[in-house]
């Protein structure tokens, strides 16, 4: 195409956000009117003065705030480990050579489309046996490393790294540790910052998984705790305002961090596609 | 974690420290102090890279190799609710059960069907996206991030609040429909309706994320291609047909295999999308997922645990030939519009 964008282009662009931010505005409307007002006609459409009473009756129903802090838990330490694992497998799979890289690399690729979730019966058996069910570790365990980030670091290093900065610190008498450390990794920050946030939020949507592990358990998390309140006793899912005041709770922490790291996010998804 | 592998990785094939050192230099010194470290500096070479990787390939065996592979084993057996162990081997009866089950009939239909309503337009807008973003805007970084907005509602978040929207009673679309004197629709008992409400949960928040791969593909297309396209006098329409589209072939596999292997598994957005508690997907299990059967299955009365794992592996199965379909087609649609 040639690169001058006209006004339909801009409005069409404009369209798009528009739908994209609809819903979460819509819900901030629920969230912020009476129970009564949320299901009258004509439909609210701009918010009302009633967010804080929604929201106080959200921590009256689940622990708000115990699984805000399991949230942060789960998602900072599953990110710091696949940053650190996944940093040291791409440096390893991109600039060290051993027998069977290549079969072992195109292995990880492969297991990126092994639909795993399918496993998680047997998973969560093997996992009740010993006695992780409703715990913080449980949920960590299956996100210690990805495949996406092994392949991520990879991409990324192989050109990230010099050769010969490595030869360089081997020849100073550096240990295969001592020169990841001095060496790869200044030079993969970028790309771990990227890893970092991406795995924090792809662990704190995730749903499926933890809902099953922390079945019954006090340990939750925002996405749990949200399928809770739907399934608060009594309430039934007319409470519309509850409901959408919740959400709204719980979208909060994440869009506060889309608006402080968008822009690396953005970068990420392009580089992490690019080089795929 | 990696100082429990070591003894695991010692008995990989190419770490072979007899071969040890080398002749230690006839100079003298203190020539077993030097041959010493030699050798563990051999060692450090040759294992270290294997270390690094094990982590990665320790997790997978536990968390997907070993749960697939039991998945298939338990499949052949029966296992009584609540029993301790599993029973006998009953060869492929549990995959029978499964198969002339109307409610897997119900379910296969039921994700076939939210699967082609999600991904099919959520591919083509995506793609329509990043054109209009592959221009000199102003603002780019701020449009880029814009797209990528719905990416911050969990999927759990969403269903709540497209579930609202969709509300048989009362919900918004609804209210519109009448407003503008059209018949409401009853979203949670309409099946192709409550699909269409399913997939629009899944559009919403995937569509400006598959928008960035497909332009990060575009952009690495070469600029001289269009100016020479412009000056054979091809149109903008023709350019993205005949330029563009060819051009991000290999990413369009990536984003339509992923997408088939993400949108045949959908769990979250038709569970939360449920108005009762018993999770079925529906009062006649009109959106019932194979997903969701599979744990509805683990926990039924005859056989629970089985007969999810005979339905989880169909599922694989069914998975895998999707994917391999979509790459082949994808392939050769796009090669022959290349020529």
């Amino acid at each position: 195409m040639t690169r001058r964008p006209g006004f339909l282009v801009y409005g069409l662009l404009a369209a798009f956000f528009v739908g994209s931010a609809f819903p979460l505005y819509w819900s901030f409307v629920i969230g912020s009117v009476t129970r009564q007002r949320s299901i009258q006609t004509p439909p609210p459409l701009v918010p009302g003065g009633h967010f804080l009473e929604n929201a106080g009756r959200v921590f009256d129903r689940i622990d708000f705030w115990s699984a805000l802090a399991n949230s942060v838990i789960v998602s900072g330490i599953s990110a710091l480990s696949v940053v650190l694992f996944a940093t040291l497998a791409g440096y390893s799979f991109a600039k060290l050579r051993f027998r069977g890289a290549d079969a072992l690399m195109v292995f990880v690729i492969l297991t990126l489309a092994v639909p795993t979730q399918l496993a998680l019966i047997p998973l969560l058996k093997e996992f009740s046996n010993l006695g992780l069910t409703g715990t913080h570790a449980a949920v960590i365990l299956p996100w210690l490393v990805t495949a996406f980030g092994v392949f991520f670091m990879r991409q990324y290093l192989v050109d990230a790294i010099p050769d010969e900065l490595i030869d360089a610190a081997r020849v100073d008498g550096c240990s295969m540790i001592r020169t990841f450390w001095t060496v790869a990794v200044p030079a993969a920050r970028p790309a771990m910052a990227i890893l970092g946030l991406f795995t924090f939020m792809q662990v704190w949507t995730d749903f499926m998984w933890p809902l099953l592990v922390l079945q019954g358990s006090d340990v939750q998390t925002l996405q749990t705790a949200l399928d809770q309140l739907k399934i608060a006793p009594g309430q039934g899912t007319s409470d519309m305002a509850l409901l959408q005041a919740g959400t709204i709770l719980a979208t909060v922490p994440l869009l506060l961090l889309f608006i402080a790291t968008g822009r690396q996010l953005v970068a990420g998804i392009m580089q992490g596609a690019v080089k795929g | 974690m990696s100082e429990n592998s070591t003894a695991t990785v010692g008995d990989a094939p190419s770490a072979s420290p007899t071969r040890g050192p080398r002749r230690p230099s006839p100079r003298g010194a203190p020539t077993a102090t030097i041959a010493r470290r030699h050798r563990l500096s051999r060692l450090d070479v040759r294992l270290s890279p294997y270390l690094y990787v094990l982590p990665f390939f320790l997790v997978f065996a536990v968390i997907g190799l070993y749960p697939l592979l039991y998945t298939g084993y338990l499949s052949f057996f029966s296992w009584p609710r609540f029993g301790a162990d599993h029973g006998p081997w009953i060869g492929w009866a549990n995959y029978s059960h499964v198969l002339h089950d109307p409610v897997f009939h119900k379910a296969l239909w039921n994700t076939i069907g939210i699967f082609l309503l999600s991904s099919v337009p959520q591919i083509a807008v995506a793609t329509v996206v990043a054109a209009l973003l592959d221009t000199t805007l102003r603002g780019r970084t701020w449009w880029r991030m814009s797209v990528l907005l719905p990416f911050v509602v969990a999927p759990a978040a969403a269903a709540l609040i497209f579930g609202a929207l969709f509300a048989d009673k009362s919900g918004l679309v609804n209210q519109i429909l009448s407003g503008i004197g059209l018949p409401e629709i009853s979203w949670h008992s309409n099946r192709p309706a409550s699909w269409l409400a399913i997939a629009t949960m899944v559009n919403y928040r995937w569509t400006g994320y598959n928008a960035l791969i497909v332009l990060a593909a575009m952009q690495a297309i070469p600029r001289d291609l269009y100016e020479a396209a412009a000056i054979d006098g091809a149109s903008r329409v023709k350019q993205f047909f005949h330029v563009t589209l060819p051009s991000i072939r290999p990413t369009m596999i990536f984003v339509i295999v992923t997408s088939t292997i993400g949108g045949l598994q959908i769990f979250t957005e038709p569970r939360l999308f449920d108005t009762n508690l018993q999770h079925q997907g529906g009062a006649n299990y009109e959106y019932q997922t194979l997903t969701m059967y599979v744990f509805n299955t683990a926990n039924s009365s005859t056989d629970p645990y089985p007969r999810a794992a005979a339905a989880a592996w169909i599922l694989f199965l069914i998975i895998v030939a999707f994917a391999l379909v979509n790459f082949v087609v994808t392939r050769a649609v796009q090669r022959r519009s290349h020529t």
